[in-house]
Formats: structure tokens, sequence, C-alpha cells
């Protein structure tokens, strides 16, 4: 009997030595003649465990994290002789950290071997996609539109809603387009799932594609995430080699092919119509609206987006948990939401919880506070776009509409961390930098504002006439908020305001004592 | 990082075995930086003549994006994450430290030609800040210490 042991592949677990350590061990199995069954699966996002590596045992796999190559010899040592080892750390499911969870997009994620489409079926893989095809295109969009899920990127959009107006777009070429340009910092649930559960990805744009007549998908990531280009492409194949893609899929009247497009470091080309222009080959700047992508998307096609997540979640939807996705989450935020901690933070990773969990409960008790050990000053939530909230609004719940409601937003869930070291007055500053580092330049508000904003922050961290540039700086906010064509120019000045509200004493004004805002 | 010599008939092979895809312009920037390293100002007209555009709009896509290069980069390229959940973890300090370190600012090569120092703004590492990239291999939890090692690899 050989044992069984995985290590993870996801870029996250080979940042911190992952490789290192299934060296290691392959060495160490090899010198003792010990069969080894190595498994080289995604991240299960317990980030802080990672290098996290875990025996399969007749009770379930157990996890000893995190592990370093000196601690292989110990470890199988320990393994072997069934004994208690410092870094065991008990049967992975029932790790508080991950128990906690409701896991429906990453419920395969850190399980499956992402390079085994068998694998990936034997743990439900493609049960969504077989029911999809005995379906008709108005049945399997009205499964999306009863699970009430919403688009997973950031702004929410209903995507059944979506769906239908593609599907109704006439005759002729369609697209499905997969945005996996996961630019904002703080978020990493994409960049997991494509190199942990790949073959959901290609399953979800399936259904899509099924369901509003596309034949031809692309899937947009980024140039940062190499590792996850290599899964991606390697699903893909498989899929292909399987009759999942291609011409007939699984001898049905259906066709669906997907490419794996890689974007060049333009943060902007995750706003969804530079990312057309993006594929289209062209500069990646942003498409004025209407027309919707929906009727006029890529090459002037109607074209299906959505992001990463949103596509991961069709799979269980169409697999008869529509109702079941619909009774997770609360208002109108449906579902779970796989919330990313990150930053300065003690217990960092992806959490997948329904909504309504409140940002206190995510700082403090799951991701245990800062690794600093120092207090938590402020957090921004939602990625560089995203408000800096102090302490006192903690009782957020995780809610499109509650954050909104409090001049910040959910985003693609996103939570950054940081102590009481930090300067709000120059994270404000780096908003602005960001924007005008990042803005496409189409439109004045953003190119321009963004510029002269990190000017007008200067000018107050300098404290030159402070009342005069700050009230200049609310100005160019709205400005850009409300003159902008696309969320980054729109957005960018919710971090700016959210520090000088939250943080004043940071820009040489009086302290204030916070009311929540109710 | 190992690169081809600049040669125009490779680059025309590597256009050619693109031109039947769609939108191919940044497929094809990419192919060539991936081969040579960089697009040298030659591969401009190229690409615009196999997918009959102008020069300018060629020239136009190859400078909105900020991973392509017109300049040959060092051996090695370093990029450490600029963006937000790297800076509550330290990651300014490791930007200035990494400057000090090679004698070079962000986006400059050092004069030995060893290292090319670039930022990035993410590569959702965030729950192991701070992290780099150096060629394709990604580093978290870097401190001054792990930094230096990487330095003194690159270096050598």
């Amino acid at each position: 009997m050989s044992l069984r042991i995985f290590i993870p592949r996801d870029s996250g677990a080979l940042a911190v030595g992952a490789d290192e350590v299934a060296a290691a061990l392959v060495d160490q199995a090899h010198a003792r003649e010990l069969p080894v069954d190595l498994v080289r699966p995604g991240s299960r996002g317990l980030y802080w465990l990672e290098p996290m590596l875990e025996v399969d045992t007749p009770e379930g796999r157990v996890a000893y994290g995190p592990v370093t190559p000196a601690d292989v010899p110990s470890l199988l040592d320990a393994i072997v002789a069934g004994g208690p080892h410092s870094l065991r750390q008990g049967l992975t499911e029932e790790i508080p950290w991950l128990k906690r969870q409701t896991r429906l997009t990453f419920a395969r994620c850190g399980i499956v071997d992402p390079r085994s489409i068998d694998d990936y079926r034997a743990h439900g893989g493609y049960r969504g996609l077989e029911r999809a095809l005995k379906m008709s295109s108005d049945a399997i969009i009205d499964d999306v539109v009863k699970s009430g899920l919403r688009g997973r990127g950031g702004a929410g959009f209903p995507t059944g809603t979506k769906w239908r107006t593609v599907a109704q777009a006439g005759r002729g070429q369609k697209y499905i387009c997969c945005n996996a340009d996961e630019g904002d910092s703080g978020t990493f649930a994409d960049r997991m799932l494509m190199e942990g559960d790949p073959f959901m990805i290609i399953e979800g744009m399936t259904i899509a594609g099924i369901a509003v007549g596309a034949t031809r998908g692309y899937i947009y990531i980024r140039s940062e995430y190499p590792h996850a280009v290599e899964a991606m492409n390697a699903a893909i194949e498989a899929a292909r080699r399987t009759g999942y893609l291609g011409e007939h899929i699984c001898h049905s009247t259906d066709s669906f092919d997907i490419e794996v497009r890689v974007g060049a470091g333009a943060y902007i080309c995750g706003e969804e119509t530079s990312m057309l222009e993006s594929l289209e080959g062209k500069r990646g700047t942003v498409r004025a609206k209407p027309p919707l992508p929906a009727h006029k998307g890529l090459f002037g096609r109607p074209t299906v987006i959505n992001n990463v997540l949103t596509f991961s979640a069709v799979p269980y939807i169409l697999d008869g948990g529509a109702q079941a996705y619909a009774d997770c989450g609360m208002g109108k935020s449906r579902g779970t939401k796989p919330i990313q901690l990150g930053g300065n933070i003690k217990h960092g990773g992806l959490f997948e919880v329904a909504f309504g969990i409140t940002l206190g409960e995510l700082v403090d008790e799951i991701g245990g506070g800062t690794l600093s050990g120092r207090p938590v000053r402020a957090v921004q939530v939602g990625g560089p776009l995203g408000a800096y909230f102090p302490r006192a609004l903690f009782d957020t719940p995780f809610d499109y509409e509650a954050f909104a409601a409090r001049s910040g937003m959910v985003g693609h869930g996103g939570v950054v961390v940081f102590d009481d070291t930090v300067d709000m007055a120059k994270q404000a500053r780096f908003a602005m930098e960001f924007c005008a580092h990042e803005s496409c330049g189409k439109c004045t508000p953003c190119r321009i504002g963004s510029t002269r904003g990190a000017e007008t922050v200067d000018k107050i961290i300098a404290r030159d006439r402070p009342a005069a540039n700050i009230a200049v700086l609310e100005d160019l906010c709205n400005t850009m908020k409300f003159g902008s064509l696309c969320a980054l120019g729109g957005l960018a000045p919710i971090p700016v305001l959210s520090a000088l509200t939250h943080f004043p004493e940071d820009f040489g004004l009086a302290p204030r004592r916070l009311q929540a805002a109710e | 990082m190992q690169y081809e010599p600049w040669e125009p008939a490779r680059a025309s092979d590597i256009i050619a075995g693109l031109t039947h895809k769609e939108g191919a312009t940044l497929l094809m920037l990419q192919a060539l930086q991936q081969a040579f390293g960089y697009v040298p100002p030659d591969a401009e007209p190229m690409v615009a003549q196999a997918l009959n555009l102008s020069r300018a709009e060629v020239h136009g896509v190859l400078t909105f994006y900020p991973d392509f290069r017109r300049e040959p980069p060092g051996r090695h390229v370093l990029k450490l994450c600029r963006a937000e959940a790297c800076q509550a973890a330290g990651g300014d300090a490791l930007a200035a430290h990494a400057e000090t370190r090679l004698g070079v600012t962000f986006g400059a090569t050092t004069a030995d030609g060893a290292v090319t120092l670039e930022p990035a703004y993410c590569f959702g590492l965030c729950a192991t800040a701070p992290s780099a990239m150096i060629n394709e291999r990604v580093v978290g939890r870097l401190d001054a210490a792990k930094l230096d090692a990487l330095l003194a690899e690159a270096q050598r």
C-alpha cells in the first residue's frame, strides 16, 4: 500500500516553498523505499498553513503545516508510525477555519488533482453540463435566474438577466468571455480556482455557451498569473481530448471551444469593455456603454462576459442546486461569497461563506488580527477602488447593499488588513497615483483628475493650505465619480474619501469621533 | 532567462504562425517578446503588415501595455509587488531596499546587465505578502534577508 500524499501546486503555496517540500518528500520516500503517491492539487486556501501537506487516512485527510523541507524526515516518521507531530493539524475538514466555511464554489479546490478530468468527474464534475445538454436554452437561463446569482466580479449584476439578453440577441456568432484579469490587490479567488479547479470554469463557460448559443469562448487571464495560465491551458487541452470541448460536446448537437488569452500588465483590462478591446488586439481603452456587450461585444457580436467565480457557480446551480444556492445569503445577495483575507493578517486565506458575516468577524475572529501583532487600524475592502474602513464600521455585514450604504463596496471580496503603523494620507495618495498609472486615458476626469488628485494630496500632506486643498480634493473626487466613463475613475475617489472621512488626523485635521453612518 | 538574438526571419515565422487568430496583435507581440526578450522597433512594421494595420496602431498597442519592452531586459527580471496588500506587510521598505541594493530605480536594469527591477501590481499572493516574482518563480513572505538571497543568486 502506498501512502497518498497531497502537496499543493497552487502558486500561493509554491511561493512559500511547496515545491521544495515536495522534492524533499520524494527524496526521503525514495531513501526509505517507501512507496508514495504524490498528488499536487490546488490550495485549500489556508495560506497561513502553507505549504500544507495532507495524508490520506481511512478517517480522511490529515493536515500538517506549515511544512519546511527540514521537517520532512520527522514528518514521515510520524506519519508511518501514526504518531504525534508538532505540525499536525488533525483532519483537514475539522480545522475550525475550514469548518466554518460554506464551500460551494471552492468545494473541490485543494481536493482534486487539477490536471485530472477523471478526478473532477469523480467529485461531481460535469453533472451540471450533462443536465444542461438535455435542457432548452430558456430552461437553463431560468435556473440561473432562479438561483439569484449575481456577477461575482464586483458589480453584482444579475447573471441570468445578462444571459437572457445575449440569448435573445438574434442569431450568428456569439461569444462567451471569462474575465480572469483579477487585478485587485487583495484578491486571489480567481487565481486559486484556475489553479485548483479549472474544469469547473470550463464547465460553467460551456453551459453559458449552450444557453445563449455561443460556440466560442475566451478566458482572459492576467500575465501576473503564469501558473493559472498553465493550469487553464492544460485543462482545456484535456477537456478537448475527452470530448467536453470542441465539436459535438458529449455527442450532442452543441459545439463550444475555449481559448486562453493572456493580458499584458494593464489593470484597466479587468474592466469588461477594455478587456474586449484587448482581446481584439487593441489598446485596452474603455468603450462607452451603450451598446452593452450583451448586444455588441467582442468583434461587435453579442457577448456574455462574466467573472471566473460567476461561471464557477453555474455547474452547481445546473446540477439541481438553483434553490439551494438561492437559500444561502441575505437580502439581494444570494449564495456564497469567497472572501480573501490578505495583507498584514495572521490567518490569511480564502474564506467562502454565505453573505452576511460581519467585517469584524472576518478580521478579528477568522483572520486572527494582524500578523505584526499590532492593533488593526484600517481595512480596505474591495480592491484598490474599495473603501478603507475603521474599526468603528466593523459591524458592517458582507452584503453588496450594506457596504454601499456605508460608502464602500464588496467588490471582488478582497479584505486587506493594515495595522496602526499605516499612514492613511499616504494610502489616499497611492489610490490616486494608482489610478493615474492605470488610467486608459480615454476620459478626462480619470486621466487628469487622478494626477491632480495625487498632487493635491501631496499638498495636504505638506500642510500647504490644507482646508483649501481638501476642498479641491473633494471637488476632484466628485468630478471623477460622476464624469468618468468606467469604474476606475468613478471609484478611485472611494478609497481617498474614506481615508479622509475616517482618518482625518492623518491629513492634519482634528480626529473625528465617527458615528456609524446609518 | 535565455533569449534568442533578434533575427527578422525568425520574427516573420513567429508572426506567420499567428495570423489565423482573431485579434492577434497582442499574441504576436507577446510571442516576439518571449523569443527575443523585447519587441524591437523593426518588428513593429512586420506585425502591422501581417495584420493590415498601420504602424501607428501597432506602436500604440505596444506602448499601452506595461508588459512590453522595447529594449532587452537583464538576465533576470525581478518584479516586486507594490500594491496594497504587500504595502500593508512592509512592501514599501522592501522596494526601497531593492533599489538601494541594486543601485537602480524601478524600470531599470543594473549596469552589469544582471537584473531588471520592475514593479508589479498584485500576483494574487496577498495572504503570504509581501511577494515577488523572479523570472517565473513566485516568492512569498519576503523579507530583507530573503530578498538579499534572491538578488545574490541573480547577480552571480
